[in-house]
């Protein structure tokens, strides 16, 4: 690739010198928001697994003398209304033997409490393979069963994948932004490099040379330049992702559970350097293609 | 190279014209025929347009009327990728030489060579026993702006010839060399004419076309061409 044989006086174009440096500071960035891309996929699935699998629905006892008939109502409605949800596969409400069973380790002797009218609990075991709309679902039933709510510590987790994922998302539309706007520029550097040798690629094109020959000259010096700044961009991203990865490590107390980079994000990063030059060449390759297409 | 059905046409014009934008008709109503296998020279004053009139033998523009047939194919309904295996059989001895300057003489004579991605043993074998006979074997690795005139001159012919085109088209090729030099040039032409290359001439050389009073001439007058004389 770098030896091959070249008839155009590229190697010391001025007009694609700044390309390296403008692929180095893509590159860096595309590094740093990939980095970000499977620290949060690693994060929200994570949390995927804590919330699937089960849920559970409180409904506040009724006070008074008909109360605990009314609570059986609301038990009975919330359940109904959990069996009727896509994705619930069982929902079982716990009786209160079990609801002290539970309150034990707490509470120590459950005689105290026996009496209590004490929150029912209903445990609803949900197909972790269907996403569910949890907001949607916790307002619903507030809305239908009154004092029934779902357990909200899950819902907060759930908001918080949603972040998550809408962040993992503009990542991924960061690193597309990045690419265009690389394409772009080499189309520029291409197209400002082929008028400067405008007169050696007509005598070219004379002598009966395809376009493809003469693409690929372009493309070459497109590859090697874009290689060489992916190279640099991958030599400032490393220490910076180690020395961002080392300081949220200091912080991992159980709330965020790994935010190291997997070994598939750092394969991907090392990969930046070539998918970069690997885009710069096919760019130059259609850029020259499109000019020499308007050539007699 | 290509074995040459003598007798056939090798390039044909039907009532071509040209213009240069929105200028005057250049060229008109030019219509003439060159067997294969022959040799002519082109004549006209200067100002003639006998440079325009290679342009669109070499494929270096496209006719603005009428029909250009190169190697029994309509230039308007070859395809473009179809072109490039037609211009490697014309080589060209531009007016202007269009060597390209940061190429040693060697590099600019292989170009066609590697454009048709001859192996390069063959290229290092050819180019300079070619560079010899022009008698530039001293000036292999010079790059174009170190070389005369005439130098110059030399390389691109060689460069023309090096793939024993079809046709060969020289604009002004003894312009700046010597009659000395000149025969021997117009020699090299004669011996590729002999194995079957077409030869076009344009030249102001009267020395040269007295010479060689074997072969026709095309003449250009008032923009369009007259065979013979
Ligand atoms: N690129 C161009 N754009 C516009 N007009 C042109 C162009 N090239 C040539 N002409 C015009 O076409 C006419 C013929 O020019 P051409 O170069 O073909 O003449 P020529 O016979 O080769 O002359 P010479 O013997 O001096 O080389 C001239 O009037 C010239 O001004
Ligand atoms: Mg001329």
């Amino acid at each position: 690739m770098f030896g091959r044989h070249s008839d155009l006086p590229l190697k010391g174009d001025a007009t694609s010198r700044f390309l390296p440096w403008l692929v180095a500071l893509m590159v860096y960035l595309s590094a740093v928001s990939l980095a970000g891309v499977f620290v949060l996929n690693g994060l929200v699935r994570s949390w995927d697994h804590d919330v699937s699998g089960t849920l559970t629905v409180q409904v506040q006892p009724v006070p008074g003398e008909a109360g605990e008939a009314l609570t059986d109502e609301r038990v009975r409605q919330a359940v109904e209304l959990m069996r009727r949800t896509p994705g619930v596969l069982a929902a079982r409400p716990l009786d209160k033997k079990q609801i002290l069973a539970l309150l034990e380790p707490w509470l120590g002797n459950t005689d105290v409490v026996k009496d209590l009218p004490l929150p029912r609990l209903i445990d609803v075991t949900v197909d972790p393979d269907i996403s569910m709309e949890l907001l949607e679902l916790a307002d619903r039933l507030a809305r239908s069963v009154p004092g029934a709510t779902l357990d909200d510590h899950r819902i907060w987790l759930s908001r918080l994948i949603n972040l998550s994922r809408t962040t993992e998302w503009v990542a991924i539309a960061i690193l597309v932004l990045i690419g265009c706007v690389t394409s772009a520029t080499v189309i520029y550097a291409t197209r400002t490099s082929m008028a400067v040798n405008r007169s050696v690629i007509e005598v070219l094109h004379l002598i009966g040379a395809h376009d493809d020959y003469i693409a690929r000259q372009f493309a070459d010096r497109s590859f090697a330049l874009g290689f060489s700044g992916g190279l640099i961009g991958l030599a400032l991203a490393v220490p910076s992702l180690t020395a961002i990865g080392w300081a949220a490590r200091r912080i991992e107390g159980g709330f965020l559970p790994s935010l190291s980079l997997p070994v598939t994000g750092w394969v991907m990063i090392a990969m930046l350097p070539v998918i970069a030059a690997a885009l710069a060449m096919l760019t130059a390759r259609l850029a020259v293609h499109a000019t020499l297409a308007r050539m007699p | 190279m290509r074995n040459n059905r003598r007798g056939e046409h090798i390039i044909r014009f039907d009532s071509v014209g040209l213009r240069y934008g929105l200028g005057p008709e250049v060229l008109r109503d030019i219509s003439f025929a060159l067997p294969s296998g022959s040799f002519h020279f082109l004549t006209g004053s200067s100002g003639a347009g006998k440079s325009s009139l290679m342009r669109l033998m070499y494929l270096g523009l496209r006719p603005t009327r009428g029909r250009v047939v190169l190697f029994d194919k309509d230039i308007a309904m070859t395809r473009r990728y179809e072109l490039p295996a037609l211009r490697r059989r014309i080589g060209v001895v531009f007016q202007d030489f269009r060597l390209l300057d940061h190429l040693s003489a060697m590099d600019n004579v292989a170009l066609p060579l590697r454009v048709r991605g001859v192996k390069e043993s063959e290229v290092r074998k050819h180019v300079p026993e070619l560079l010899n006979w022009v008698g530039l074997s001293e000036q292999i690795n010079a790059k174009p702006p170190t070389l005369s005139g005439g130098q110059k001159q030399r390389v691109a012919i060689a460069r023309a010839v090096i793939g024993r085109p079809d046709l060969l088209l020289a604009d002004e090729p003894t312009g700046n060399v010597d009659d000395h030099i000149a025969m021997r040039l117009l020699h090299l032409f004669e011996e590729l004419n002999r194995l079957g290359t077409t030869v076009v001439i344009a030249t102001h050389n009267q020395f040269l076309v007295d010479r060689f009073t074997q072969y026709p001439r095309l003449h250009i007058d008032r923009g369009t061409v007259v065979e013979g004389e």
